[in-house]
């Protein structure tokens, strides 16, 4: 088989476990609609103070779209491969001729897909429920903008399972290091709300400028922005390092015994 | 005779200050079923885990199907087969689909179907792994090392903290095995899983093989000694003794003469828990 055969074989069992897992399909697709759907009724009349004011949801449905991509792809990514690692699922994948790089590539591929799909889901969830209009002459940006993001959380999640001894470690140590960046960033408190100094600070940060970078390109306020290549610099770099990290730190054979 | 399958001249493995494996030898032949026997922390999952081409060795020297296990390329993984001491499988995928998975990973799997009736999981095709019990589990994970058609299969402790039925169901397997021409390299610290399984066992305890052979003649048992017990008046008394036929003799001709019974006269030969227990004990005096 050629590598794609490879790919494509592992991709289907893949996105067959995925689907079947109450806990995957709950955080990493109902997870993001139920935050939309909350932030929306609670701050549904107000405006925010960007580019002269723009309505809460057309806020909100960007910001939880980006929040959905970094939860399909490091979030869900780390959790799984953890999970098989200490089951020892993918030291026994690797006693079989398959390369290894299968095992990591179908799981990026099942995260490519789910992103891809929250975007449809969330996007049609703002314009049926909120108005919000969904930018058709955009969607190469999007897209594009989107993928960028995608491929450079994959290679952070994968980095980041390293650092995770446990199973049960890893919800706690994901959470802790997303959910204050979400809030620092942006995505949950809109950013004419936050102390500049906090901004500066969650600059740092890729999930920052993933979110400026989306955010620019899906509101139909902004009149057609182009790609926000400073933005997806800093995504990308961030992206480069977590490859990095993970070919040097990932193992294969469970930490627990 | 042919090239073994399995050969390991003076096998060392060390982490850090720690000898785990101090120098083993063996050699096992195509087809046969070769247990390797020892207490829990004897060093077999580390020898098992080189001879996979998980671990590297600290030294000595290793042929497995040929080649080095440290250099093993895709087409050797082709003709090996691995069940892991324990492994969780995908508790989403049913039975039929983990096997598929596996099935795509070689270039000529066995069929699906032929291999979930081989594990004994006809009738548990459809369910998902999560709903089997440990034992089904296991000969599923069975059937996964089974699905690329290898030659070689290696089995760790595959009946480890089953109960009694689970465990006599996965030995029917894996005698199964031995119909199908593979040659097993089987783990386990259960004597009765040895005798009743393998050809050929070897006894390891503290990284050192201290015994080796058909689990019949394993250990000299004509060497350790025999056991002489009867009542006399009342009170138990029981003799060792290498020279059982004098001393019965002995015994017995006393007996005649003083016109006294020996209620319960038997005479013991030890048993292979007997020989294995004396033999890893013995590696522990060191």
């Amino acid at each position: 088989m050629n590598g794609f055969a490879l790919f494509a074989h592992q991709f289907r069992y893949d996105q067959k476990a995925f689907w079947r897992n109450p806990a995957s399909v709950f955080f990493t697709v109902m997870f993001p609609v139920v935050l939309l759907l909350i932030f929306a009724t609670v701050f549904g009349d107000q405006t925010v103070d960007v580019r002269g004011g723009i309505k809460t949801t057309a806020y909100y449905v960007p910001a939880i779209i980006t929040l959905a991509v970094i939860s399909a792809t490091m979030q869900s990514l780390a959790m799984s491969l953890v999970i098989a690692r200490e089951d020892g699922r993918l030291k026994r994948g690797r006693g079989t001729p398959m390369p290894a790089w299968v095992f990591i590539a179908g799981r990026v591929g099942n995260s490519a897909v789910v992103a891809l799909l929250m975007l449809a889901l969330l996007a049609l969830i703002g314009r049926v429920l909120y108005g919000v209009a969904i930018p058709w002459d955009q969607m190469p940006q999007i897209v594009v903008t989107l993928l960028i993001g995608a491929a450079a959380f994959c290679c952070l999640g994968i980095a980041l399972t390293a650092a995770i001894p446990s199973q049960d470690a890893a919800a706690p140590i994901v959470n802790a290091l997303l959910l204050p960046l979400y809030f620092l960033s942006g995505v949950f408190i809109p950013d004419d709300q936050l102390p500049s100094g906090v901004i500066h600070f969650a600059d740092i940060f890729p999930i920052r400028h993933f979110f400026e970078a989306f955010f620019d390109v899906y509101d139909p306020g902004s009149g057609g922005a182009s790609l926000q290549w400073g933005n997806l610099a800093v995504v990308a770099i961030w992206g480069v390092a977590g490859l990095l990290l993970a070919i040097r730190f990932f193992r294969w054979t469970p930490r627990g015994g | 005779m042919a090239d073994p399958v399995i050969s390991i001249r003076g096998l060392r493995k060390s982490y850090g200050e720690f000898e785990a494996v101090r120098g083993i030898d063996l050699e096992v032949q195509a087809g046969e079923v070769f247990a390797f026997l020892g207490p829990n922390g004897a060093g077999k999952t580390t020898t098992v885990e080189i001879l996979e081409g998980y671990r590297k060795r600290s030294g000595g020297e290793v042929s497995v199907l040929g080649e080095d296990p440290q250099h093993g390329d895709r087409a050797w993984r082709e003709r090996i087969g691995i069940v892991l001491q324990s492994c969780r499988l995908d508790p989403y995928l049913t039975v039929r689909e983990s096997l598929g998975l596996y099935a795509g990973y070689y270039r000529a799997p066995r069929p699906v179907d032929e291999v979930v009736e081989l594990v004994g999981l006809g009738g548990k095709a459809d369910a998902r792994a999560r709903s089997l019990s440990g034992g089904q589990q296991r000969r599923l994970d069975v059937g996964m090392a089974l699905i690329g058609d290898p030659e070689l299969l290696f089995l760790d402790e595959p009946t480890t903290g089953f109960d009694p039925s689970a465990r006599r169901q996965a030995w029917e397997t894996i005698a199964g095995l031995r119909d199908l021409g593979k040659t097993v390299f089987l783990t386990t610290h259960y004597m009765d899983e040895a005798q009743r399984l393998a050809d050929r066992v070897t006894i390891i305890s503290r990284g050192k093989v201290v015994a080796s052979g058909t689990p019949d003649d394993l250990g000299h048992r004509e060497s350790l000694p025999t056991t002489i017990s009867y009542r006399l008046s009342g009170e138990e008394v029981s003799v060792e003794t290498t020279t059982p036929v004098t001393d019965l003799h002995e015994l017995t001709g006393r007996a005649v003469e003083q016109g006294l019974e020996l209620e319960g006269l038997e005479v013991t030969r030890p048993n292979l828990e007997d020989v294995y227990l004396s033999l890893t004990a013995e590696g522990e005096e060191e």
